[in-house]
């Protein structure tokens, strides 16, 4: 073991930034000309990187395995974008968002790379709204706001609940741009198999054209991995289909760290699974929890009549309902952060209060606040603000403005009128904190391979802010990335471009091609999807919302076992060089199969609680996460020797020069 | 649920495709139409045959992949909704189901049910943004007051995710749904109108290049579009492109 440095830059932290972009090595506009960069993914990160770096002048190759940038999984992102605006007049800062972001990550990132987020949130706003990003206005035509969970403000920007959409239409506009004039070469149904490294430097990439199968070589003088985060290793999330870990775990295995694999986000609001059919689960935003109140009976015995169908939620009157989290956190209520909202479900499920068939949900209630917005829209309209029918269609008229479309995603997929009965939600698994390790710079331990968004690990601690994502996605890709590889690419101004006929690039492609032939070739009797739900099973089960040493134990025997049964029993129908969905899938659940056993090992090491790692040893009386800041305050950065057994722990130490070390209370 | 299903299978973009017919058994209501497919890829991969393949990837009816043309409608029976989104509560036991691809000669299949969409991706390259650069030197986003309307308009249009839906619908394989909602998204925007005039000419332009045709208002793609886009932005469109034509 030993320790990693992150290369923060010297002095005090609201300097810190603009004392690195005024010292770092710039390159050239001449110069960029002749220096190429690879972006793997075309999300928000992705997106607005290759965008901003083609701009800058250096020539952009970008990759993405979905048909269009623009179909990249930021595009569903729901709620909002935070920004350090104060535009409410209610005491927002940066150091505010910078305090919120540390505090809500539960005193597990890195100070500096924080207070730099914030510290361009602004921009983002101005950016996005300069490039015609449709964000939600007021009448007298400036920007409106939300509140998000974990916060005392309103700073969060949205575009009603199709915020990511919105930002990622903005990025692939910007990138359309570029490309019209020839500085982004564009690859869509493109997958990632493998980084090349030429005397340690990141150096190129071998892809496969998902279309025709194609294995193909492409150079550069860096790569930027944007490929998004991990989440898919539970089988059900609310991550797209094809979101995967390969890129990520291709550059791990080449030698760029892992950090944090086991601080993953469990988001409390999603409509419950339905069945064992369920291929994915579907996320209603946090924004919800603005207007909606979370409950379940006050008595089993009334839970179990909810759940049977003789009693309606609607008709359970007030005193026997248990409004759970204004009751155990009354300064937040239901604007908790996620990690605490979720384990607060799971705790009145486990104890026998859930609501559905499978007593796996909670209410999420909007009567109260469509009572509270008719009375409003009534008096303001000067009509009669007794009539309760009259002020119900209000209040919902008003609802469906602020939730219209995820009230109609609710409907779709439920089969129930949520203005008339209140949702069922469960948690879910939704985000990862945990990514590539990386320096202030955002660069991995591999020289010239960086790392940016979600596929990164360093800004959200070990749990992340409603809205933080997408705020941290476009500050890495719009204003961080850009300037950074900068003081890396300047020695390579005079290295031309990089020659794809070189042993390195055949090695890759060969063991690449080695690989697609042993899954075509294996003609076992498993599909993919068998070993991909089992898997999802134990990581759910055993390194789910709360952990323990027996399970994190089991889990890692069971997941080498599982990862031997893949190689011995899996069939991949079709041939290799068409278009085959069954074979990119193999290959990218053959890297969650070592992923998910790192992520156990990372589990059990961190045997502290913090955010939304919840170890049960690790607890206080009250059942919250109890932290260990003596043996824990580092970031856990594993390097690959091989088989995810003998991965081996590095620390890079956590320093708070700005903010106290606090037991985090939502009390 | 025991249904019959009659899909068009195609190997690559060369084959001639045909319809082929299974049987499924064992469909929950509560599925999603995808989810459905899923079972039937399964038993079909379990006998040795090739699934069946489509395009998906959010499964949250955000991200444009699906594209499914169900019993003669893009998307199939329901509204506002993409075919991730679609239920199998929406069909009933016994029912035969036909499943095409969406079908363009602007959108050449790849496989099966999968094609190729990349000309949506042309026709915003040739003017689907706002000429500023990512430096992050813009102006305050509330120097300039945008009326609400005008912003909740832009937003609409701007909601459209690109599926096809209004080309596969459209008798005429017309695009105009489509990019009349990316023109007006920019158009309805002070910020957007400083080039609008170049904007509409040279989308309208690609969209002829890559061979959609015309538009002929029938409006049947309003009626399909599962984000509901207006005939208004065509209407629209059509306004900005003459101006700009007599003003060029």
């Amino acid at each position: 073991m030993s320790k990693v440095k992150a290369k923060i830059p010297e002095g005090p932290i609201s300097k810190k930034w603009t004392n690195h972009k005024n010292n770092i090595r710039l390159v050239s506009p001449a110069n960029k000309r002749l220096i190429d960069v690879i972006v793997v993914g075309t999300g928000l990160a992705g997106g607005s990187a290759a965008a901003t770096l083609a701009e800058l002048g250096y020539n952009v190759k970008a990759f993405c395995f979905q048909d269009s940038p623009r179909r990249a999984h930021s595009i569903a992102a729901q709620g909002g974008i935070n920004a350090a605006k104060n535009y409410q007049g209610d005491g927002d800062s940066i150091h505010r968002l910078f305090y919120d972001t540390v505090k809500g990550g539960d005193y597990r990132s890195r100070e500096a790379n924080v207070y730099r987020l914030a510290e361009v949130s602004a921009n983002i706003i101005d950016q996005c709204v300069a490039q015609g990003v449709p964000f939600a206005r007021d009448y007298g035509g400036l920007l409106d706001n939300r509140s998000f969970g974990g916060v005392l403000v309103s700073r969060t920007f949205y575009a009603k609940g199709q915020t990511g959409q919105q930002l990622l239409l903005g990025a692939y506009s910007a990138m359309n741009r570029q490309i019209a004039r020839g500085k982004i070469q564009m690859f869509n149904r493109h997958e990632m198999m493998d980084l090349v490294k030429i005397d340690g430097k990141a150096r190129g990439i071998i892809t496969r054209n998902l279309i025709n199968g194609k294995i193909e070589r492409h150079s550069a003088h860096a790569v930027v991995i944007a490929s998004g985060g991990y989440g898919n290793l539970f089988y059900l999330s609310t991550n797209a289909m094809g979101s995967n870990v390969s890129a990520s775990w291709k550059i791990h295995k080449k030698g760029a760290y892992f950090a944090n694999p086991c601080f993953t986000q469990i988001h409390p609001t999603c409509i419950p699974v339905s069945g064992d059919h369920q291929s994915k689960l579907t996320l209603m935003s946090e924004s919800l929890r603005n207007d909606g109140r979370i409950w379940v009976p006050k008595s089993k015995s009334d839970s179990i009549a909810i759940r049977e169908g003789r009693l309606k939620p609607v008709d359970l009157s007030e005193d026997k309902r248990d409004y759970y989290l204004e009751r155990r956190y009354p300064a937040f209520g239901n604007l908790v952060p996620r990690d605490v909202a979720s384990r607060a479900a799971k705790e009145r499920c486990d104890s026998g209060f859930g609501i559905n068939k499978t007593g796996e949900a909670v209410f999420l209630d909007f009567a109260s606040a469509i009572i509270r917005y008719g009375k409003e829209k009534a008096h303001l309209k000067g009509l009669d603000e007794d009539n309760l029918s009259l002020v119900k269609d209000l209040g919902k008229e008003v609802i469906k403005s602020k939730y219209g479309n995820l009230f109609q995603m609710y409907e779709k997929i439920v089969d129930q009128n949520p203005y008339e009965t209140p949702m069922m939600i469960y948690p879910a698994v939704h985000y990862t904190m945990g990514g590539v390790w990386v320096d202030y710079n955002l660069m991995t331990t591999i020289p010239g391979c960086f790392a940016i968004g979600e596929a990164n690990f360093s800004d959200h601690g070990a749990n992340r802010l409603g809205a933080s994502a997408l705020m941290q996605g476009l500050a890495d890709g719009y204003f961080v990335l850009p300037y950074t590889i900068g003081d890396y690419l300047a020695d390579d101004i005079r290295t031309g471009s990089i020659s794809i006929d070189c042993k390195e690039f055949e090695e890759a492609e060969n063991a690449v091609k080695n690989k697609i032939d042993l899954l075509i070739n294996n003609k076992g009797i498993k599909s993919v999807d068998y070993f991909h739900k089992k898997l999802g099973k134990i990581i759910w089960n055993k390194c789910g919302m709360s952990r323990n040493e027996k399970e994190l134990k089991e889990a890692i025997e069971e997941i080498q076992l599982l990862r031997k049964d893949f190689y011995k029993n899996i069939s991949v129908p079709g041939s290799e060089d068409s278009f085959n969905e069954p074979l990119a899938k193999a290959v990218r659940v053959s890297d969650f199969l070592e992923l998910g056993e790192l992520f156990a090992k990372d589990a059990l090491e961190r045997s502290e609680s913090c955010g939304g790692h919840f170890r049960e040893e690790s607890q206080t009386k009250e059942g919250e996460a109890l932290r260990d800041d003596t043996n824990f305050t580092f970031v856990s950065a594993w390097e690959n020797k091989g088989e995810p057994s003998e991965a081996v722990l590095h620390k890079e130490d956590l320093i708070y020069e700005n903010i106290e070390l606090k037991t985090r209370s939502y009390k | 649920m025991k249904l019959k299903l009659k899909i068009w299978r195609q190997k690559n973009s060369n084959d001639k495709g045909k319809i082929v017919s299974y049987d499924i058994e064992n469909i929950s209501p509560d599925m999603s139409f995808l989810e459905m497919m899923d079972v039937l890829n399964e038993q079909l991969t379990a006998k040795g045959i090739d699934p069946v393949a489509f395009d998906h990837d959010c499964r949250e009816g955000i991200c444009g992949s699906c594209s499914m043309f169900i019993n003669g409608e893009a998307h199939g029976p329901d509204r506002f909704v993409t075919t991730c989104q679609l239920h199998m509560r929406k069909f009933k036991d016994g029912d035969t189901i036909h499943i095409e691809p969406f079908r363009a000669n602007s959108f050449p299949v790849i496989k099966d049910l999968v094609v190729d969409r990349s000309s949506f991706d042309r026709i915003q390259h040739a003017g689907g943004y706002i000429s500023v650069n990512t430096s992050g030197n813009t102006q305050d986003a509330n120097a300039i007051p945008i009326e609400k309307n005008s912003a909740d308009k832009a937003f609409d249009a701007a909601t459209c995710i690109g599926c096809g839906a209004c080309v596969a619908t459209c008798k005429n394989s017309s695009a105009m749904l489509f990019v009349s909602a990316k023109v007006s998204q920019f158009s309805l925007l002070p910020q957007g109108k400083v080039e609008a005039n170049d904007r509409v000419l040279n989308m309208v332009k690609q969209m002829d290049e890559e061979g959609f045709g015309n538009c002929t208002n029938t409006g049947a793609c309003e009626v399909e579009c599962p984000k509901g886009i207006s005939l208004e932005n065509i209407a629209r469109m059509n306004r900005d492109f003459l101006k700009a034509k007599i003003s060029s």
